[in-house]
């Protein structure tokens, strides 16, 4: 217990020492916080329109009018021929061509049907895919009214119409930030975590200093644990400020308790600190560490379902997300923050999690070696 | 019992497809209380046998012993007992003097306040600096400082990997002053050194070159039993002087050392002939020959050669 306890105070002291690192690891991530919700806002406004206007008539102008005043599109580009608007798509003037064929109002007017061109710049997928889809939307609308205005004497529909009405479960307001802001801060948390554990291990063994441990009759378990607490403590202490930001700035309170967050997080710390120590003792770099610290990050990051919901990922990157510890934090983090879920609910992550730790730890202390061969 | 035992030890290392032999089967003993010295030049496989005796490196074959506990089965023993030194400066940098002292008495499970005595003598040089990162001190200072963190824990047998290099001349001749009062304490002290001079400090020495044992024995016989008859020359123009000399087929060996060239013949009784004639085919000044009695470099320069 006597050595544990100097075990940990040398690295605090360590720690405390170095101004530079104690900066990089809590103004970082609170600049990352504060910085990337706002970058990664998934609603598109602001998509550039082109419109061909064979027609002419009041129908088409209504309808334009109709969808410049719902805010989601500007009108950019307005073109006598669709090689023209095409043109501006070239030049990234415009994102979407409406075109409007002529005798448009006369084909509605006399057989209640008209054709309309869509063409949208697919580069950039998710606007593509949003914008032909919000046109539609207004386009279907006016064509709703354009029915009522023609058929409002009669009493009855003569056509059934079944009308659809949503609302927003758990985030009412469609507010992307609440749903951002936890993702993030459980990212932050993992770098720190993962990196900076496995770094320090494998500094020690640069520094040679490493050497004298080994002859020493520390116990593995001893040094692990010793190399394990600190940086728990440090990232426990990052999740708390992040916390504190999204409450202070973005207003984000959890539904749930705190005290949820915290206990599954402490399990998880250990885990993502776990594959840190299990990284550093293959690593003989700190160069070595670093890369392979990011690469594995990267994954996590990227299939934890924090940007696109894992439920859409091909089968095979499913599979890869349950054995991503960072995806199942993410789940808890928006689970508790916007649904209020309890320890009962987050049980299957809880296990889960519990799994990780013992896994990568084991391993670690499995593959740390006071001698070599 | 001996302190170390070391026999038939056997370590090589892989270097991508190629097999690199680091030890090739040595063998000595050191008794209780003695001062070793391993000497020899760079690779010559000092730091591997030191890691084996220090457990942390495993030998392919052979047997260790330290303290009579073997170095593969009870290495937990040995490594409460012993004290090591690695070559490379290996304390806390970001740590202070205090601090770092601390540190290593803790994992051994001791105080600073138990071992004092032993380390008195070495700390109380560097105390007045013991607020000051182990980073910034000197490097005479950081080597008592690692010293006395491999000895707060009180060990029997110490391993000191080249304590000496990159020390000055006068920290230098402190520290093996330092070994000699610790000797006395009763501790067995296994010192490796690329220095030849600091050998005739040891009570043995043992040469070690390409991982082979050339001779372990005292300084003193060590020197006894150069054979061959010395000669020191000096001239105006050294450089082409031993040019001239190492060329000459009668010679067996030409080192320059300090002011003067220390020369062999494998003809002893004409050794004085010859060098004159070398020095009468060439245009020297200042010329000064005389015989020499040999000291412990010019012993380990001829082991080597043979």
């Amino acid at each position: 217990m006597r050595t544990l306890k100097f075990l940990l105070r040398k690295e605090l002291l360590q720690i405390f020492r170095d101004p530079a690192i104690f900066r990089i690891l809590f103004i970082m991530p609170m600049v990352q916080l504060l910085i990337l919700p706002l970058a990664a806002d998934y609603e598109i406004k602001n998509i550039n329109l082109g419109v061909v206007d064979h027609d002419h008539s009041t129908y088409s102008r209504k309808m334009i009018d109709k969808i410049t005043s719902s805010g989601y599109f500007r009108l950019r580009d307005y073109s006598a021929t669709y090689t023209q608007a095409l043109h501006a798509i070239e030049q990234d003037k415009t994102d979407l061509i409406l075109e409007i064929p002529s005798q448009f109002e006369r084909n509605l007017v006399k057989e209640s049907e008209s054709d309309l061109l869509i063409s949208v710049n697919a580069i950039n997928g998710v606007k593509a895919g949003l914008g032909a889809a919000y046109l539609q939307g207004i386009i279907h609308d006016y064509n709703q009214e354009i029915r009522m205005e023609w058929i409002q004497n009669l009493r009855f529909n003569p056509l059934p119409i079944i009308d659809v009405t949503s609302t927003n479960w758990y985030n009412p307001n469609m507010n992307y930030r609440v749903f951002m802001v936890p993702g993030i801060l459980v990212m932050l948390v993992t770098m720190i975590g993962s990196s900076f554990a496995s770094n320090n291990i494998v500094r020690e063994k640069e520094m040679g200093t490493i050497e004298q441990i080994n002859v020493s009759p520390i116990k593995k378990t001893q040094f692990i644990i010793g190399k394990l607490v600190p940086f728990w403590i440090l990232a426990i202490t990052v999740l708390t400020l992040g916390l504190i930001l999204a409450r202070l700035v973005y207003g984000i309170i959890p539904l749930g308790h705190y005290s949820t967050i915290y206990f599954f997080a402490s399990i998880y710390l250990v885990a993502i600190l776990g594959l840190g120590l299990l990284l550093s003792t293959y690593a003989q770099t700190q160069q070595q560490s670093m890369l392979v610290s990011f690469f594995v990050t990267m994954i996590f990051n990227l299939l934890s379902g924090l940007y696109t919901p894992i439920e859409s990922m091909p089968q095979w990157a499913q599979v890869i997300t349950w054995f991503n510890p960072v995806s199942y934090f993410i789940q808890v983090m928006r689970m508790v923050m916007l649904k209020g879920s309890s320890l009962a609910d987050i049980e299957h992550h809880i296990l889960a999690m519990l799994g990780f730790a013992i896994f990568f730890n084991g391993w670690a202390i499995l593959n740390y070696r006071k001698r070599s061969g | 019992m001996k302190a170390i035992v070391v026999e038939d030890i056997v370590k090589k290392y892989r270097v991508g497809k190629a097999e690199v032999s680091a030890l090739e089967g040595i063998s000595f003993s050191v008794d209780h209380g003695e001062i070793f010295g391993i000497i020899g030049p760079d690779g010559a496989g000092k730091t591997s046998l030191f890691r084996i005796l220090t457990t942390v490196l495993l030998a392919d074959s052979g047997f260790a012993s330290v303290d009579g506990f073997d170095v593969v089965k009870d290495y937990k023993k040995i490594r409460n007992q012993v004290g090591y030194m690695p070559g490379r400066f290996s304390l806390y940098p970001d740590l202070t003097v205090q601090e770092n002292l601390e540190f290593f008495a803790a994992i051994f499970n001791t105080t600073i306040k138990e071992n004092y005595d032993l380390v008195k003598e070495i700390y109380s040089q560097i105390e007045p600096f013991k607020n000051r990162r182990a980073g910034q001190l000197s490097g005479g200072m950081k080597q008592k400082l690692a010293l006395s963190c491999a000895l707060i824990h009180k060990p029997s047998v110490l391993f000191l990997d080249e304590p000496t290099t990159g020390v000055d001349a006068v920290s230098r001749k402190e520290f093996w002053e330092m070994l000699h009062r610790l000797k006395v304490q009763g501790i067995t002290i296994l010192v490796s050194t690329a220095y030849m001079d600091e050998a005739t400090l040891c009570d043995r020495v043992g040469l070690i070159q390409k991982g082979v044992l050339l001779s372990v024995n005292t300084p003193k016989r060590v020197i006894s039993e150069f054979k061959d008859a010395l000669w020191a020359i000096r001239a105006k123009e050294m450089y082409p002087l031993m040019e001239a000399i190492k060329a000459d087929p009668s010679v067996l060996s030409c080192y320059p050392f300090g002011q003067y060239h220390h020369v062999t013949f494998h003809n002893k009784a004409e050794s004085k002939a010859q060098l004159e004639r070398i020095i009468k085919n060439g245009n020297y000044t200042d010329v000064e020959i005389f015989p020499i009695q040999a000291n412990i470099e010019d012993c380990f320069m001829a082991l080597m050669k043979e």
